[in-house]
């Protein structure tokens, strides 16, 4: 066997000698041409640390983890965009189980709820992505169908009503089901959030939702350091890296303070009602067991907690 | 060769020598050829690279780089993955006659189905990778060092099937040769049990596919139980379709002998599947149409147009048009006579349903949007770029399988023919491969 192979060996290095020179010239070529064509992603590394890239699943983190994660989060803040920002990791409160309801009666169209998300949630600004979108409905029909998001007039129009869309925090989440790395799950009180660290970009979730709720971040979100809102939290406003998904957070840094999301502050005609339903004094719980609500696509079994009525 | 050829006469082989030979053999035969050869490579490795070029700015610049927006949020790429898990999958029309049925001349040939299931599943990961907005994060989906959300994502169940598929086609091919680069007999215990397996685990592949859409409520333009079925209909046409025109291109480019008679078999097949999946065409647009109603917006989108939208209108008409003059001249009684027309109603069925399993698809299910927004799509130059690299990658991996498979399965025949004469005859050494 090894006498043979002995043999064989010249045997080929004779025969191929100009074919071997012409592979290994091809080789070179090839390798050569694939380190430049690959290069851009070498560009895109140095702005990717190697903490990042080997980060664990958030609930996986301990808090000294977290720490550490946060501390570089501000610091890439600070970086890329200039702003001195502080993140915090708002833990569920206790006993809430937080709703939404909105008044289809006396919501104007105006549009001031998306507005006020987008610079709350520090959304890309050339975008002027929101988590809301705001529907031109027919009066007379509540058939989505027929629903428009671009009007571009003054309002209320008349036979019009407006029915803004944002995450309706579905007890069954289609889009917590379908993702393969779980990167996203509804907290004890009842908010559906995502880490942004965590999310592999695949937008499995865009694709099951049924409420047009959630986002992706098709580019680097660019904003103005001036603009940028530095109160921020982890699973909420921070600003989110290219190439992942994110979705309305019912303004968990605000909420889980004790105070309202920024859409329902930015609401003229208070047609937004937010609490806790298990408190029993709430505006929430009353509108829930005053008011004949409904949701969005019942029969599709998600169970919201984003409720619409109105007024009789 | 010549030392190879000696293997089963001399001792038992030592796999830790004679293993690495094989690769090294292996190597050597992918990238040996005629110039013709050394053309078709060139040209596959320039267009992948031009691909990979694309995926590196898409990856540092952004996914804003193709055409997909929050409405349309899986484009090109994806179609793409679905219907080259169906080619991979079609390949399994190949070893169903060769095993179960054992019909000795489809089992002669039976690896280039295998070697086509390797590279089309490699090019279903491919197209999902680049689908990623973070692909460095790609290790957060694999079992126990991320997360894996299984068994309730659909996802996971893809990641494990589309995976075990390849892995068993790997194992299956890269034994079967090498035990025959070693000039034995291939030991039917170590090979057979995953042959079946690989039966069933094709059906598997392509109906997890189907379950990754057709489980969305939201999406009532997938959420049809006729979707796995279609698709398996659909698959059985595609991948025979690319078969045929393979074998064909092999008889005449290497010294392969294959007769008629496997691809009699594929035509058979693709008669039957190519008028199942017309069948459910019809039924699915029937129910749609005739029930009228919102659900079937989409459908209304795609086959003509809705609120003066209609991006994917030429698109469908075009499938539907080729899929049927394929099935009529599949019809053709003594259809295998003509190869002209055989590999005309290939190409057809091929484009076909590569346009109805992807634009046709995937696309219509996000227009109009949830809330009935329709923002249309067409791929960005980007996404086409892509897309012909990992295409031209996989005929790479494709051709690079054959110039393996070829000279060590025909050598195996010289070599039994050799071997009688070899006490008085010095060895000549066998060059297979068109040179």
């Amino acid at each position: 066997m090894s006498e043979e192979s002995k043999h064989s060996l010249p045997v080929i290095n004779n025969g191929m000698s100009r074919r071997t020179l012409l592979k290994g010239v091809g080789a070179t070529l090839g390798a050569s041409s694939f380190a430049i064509a690959i290069a851009p992603i070498a560009q895109w590394a140095k702005d990717t640390s190697v903490d990042e890239f080997l980060q664990q699943h958030y609930k996986e983190l301990s808090s000294s983890d977290l720490d550490q994660v946060i501390t570089r989060l501000e610091q890439d803040a600070k970086d890329k965009y200039g702003a001195d920002v502080t993140i915090r990791d708002h833990q569920p409160l206790p006993d809430v189980q937080f709703a939404y309801a909105l008044n289809l009666s006396i919501c104007i169209g105006c549009r001031r709820c998306a507005e006020a998300c987008h610079q709350e949630n520090n959304h890309d600004r050339a975008t002027s992505n929101s988590y809301i979108r705001v529907l031109e409905m027919d009066k007379g029909s509540l058939n989505l169908e027929h629903g428009k998001v671009n009007y571009d007039h003054p309002v209320p129009a008349d036979d019009k009503f407006y029915m803004p869309v944002q995450c309706q925090q579905c007890e069954n989440a289609p889009c917590v089901n379908v993702c393969p790395v779980e990167a996203t799950w509804q907290e004890e009180d009842g908010i559906v959030v995502v880490d942004y660290n965590w999310c592999i970009g695949c937008r499995y979730c865009e694709a099951a939702c049924p409420y047009h709720a959630r986002r992706f971040n098709w580019k680097k979100p660019e904003i103005p350091k001036q603009e940028i809102n530095p109160k921020q939290g982890y699973l909420s406003n921070r600003i989110r890296p290219q190439g992942v998904v994110e979705k309305c957070h019912f303004c968990l840094h605000r909420t889980r303070q004790g105070q309202l999301p920024a859409c329902l502050e930015a609401c003229p005609t208070g047609a937004r009602v937010f609490g806790n339903v298990l408190d029993p004094d709430s505006e929430i719980r009353w509108v829930l067991e005053n008011k004949r609500v409904f949701v969005l696509k019942e029969e599709l079994g998600t169970k919201p907690r984003f409720f619409y009525f109105f007024d009789e | 060769m010549s030392t190879e050829s000696n293997m089963p006469t001399a001792t038992p082989p030592n796999h830790f020598t004679s293993y690495p030979r094989f690769i090294f053999r292996s190597l050597v035969l992918a990238t040996d050829g005629s110039w013709l050869f050394y053309a078709w490579m060139t040209l596959l490795t320039a267009m992948t690279l031009v691909g990979v070029h694309a995926w590196a700015v898409q990856v540092r610049d952004g996914m804003i780089l193709t055409n997909m927006t929050d409405q349309v949020s899986w484009g090109l790429y994806i179609a793409n993955f679905t219907f080259m898990v169906g080619v991979a999958a079609g390949a399994v029309m190949m070893v169903i006659p060769a095993y179960l049925y054992r019909d000795k001349e489809m089992h002669d040939v039976v690896i280039i189905g295998e070697i086509l299931a390797v590279a089309a599943m490699i090019m279903c990961l491919l197209f999902v990778i680049v689908d990623l907005g973070r692909p460095d994060r790609f290790w957060h989906m694999l079992p126990f060092i991320g997360r894996f959300h299984w068994p309730i994502s659909m996802l996971t169940w893809d990641v494990i099937v589309l995976n075990g598929y390849l892995l068993l086609n790997l194992h299956i091919c890269g034994y079967l040769l090498y035990i025959r680069f070693l000039g034995k007999k291939p030991n039917p215990k170590w090979y057979i049990p995953f042959v079946y397996l690989s039966i069933f685990w094709a059906i598997s592949i392509h109906t997890v596919t189907a379950f990754l859409y057709c489980g969305l409520g939201g999406r009532p333009f997938w959420n049809t139980a006729l979707l796995a079925p279609r698709f398996l209909a659909s698959a059985f046409v595609a991948g025979p379709a690319f078969l045929i025109l393979a074998m064909q291109v092999i008889r005449r480019f290497s010294n392969f002998r294959i007769s008629d008679h496997p691809m009699r078999i594929l035509v058979n097949i693709i008669r039957v599947a190519i008028l199942i999946g017309l069948l459910m065409v019809v039924s699915e647009i029937f129910t749609e149409f005739y029930t009228g109603g919102a659900h079937i917006a989409s459908a209304q989108y795609l086959y003509f147009g809705l609120h003066g939208h209609n991006a994917l209108v030429p698109w469908i008409w075009t499938s539907i048009a080729c899929t049927i003059i394929a099935a009529f001249i599949f019809m053709k009684p003594n259809i295998i006579k003509h190869k002209w027309a055989l590999d005309v109603a290939c190409i057809l069925a091929f484009i076909g349903l590569w346009i109805e399993k992807g634009m046709g698809l995937i696309v219509p299910g996000f227009v109009p949007s949830t809330l009935h927004e329709i923002v249309e799509y067409l791929p960005s130059m980007t996404e086409y770029k892509i897309t012909v690299g990992i295409w031209a990658f996989g005929l790479m991996i494709f051709t690079v399988g054959l110039k393996i498979a070829i000279p060590i399965l025909t050598e195996q025949l010289s070599t039994q023919q050799i071997s009688k004469q070899q006490e008085n005859e010095v060895q000549l050494p066998v060059n297979s491969h068109a040179d």
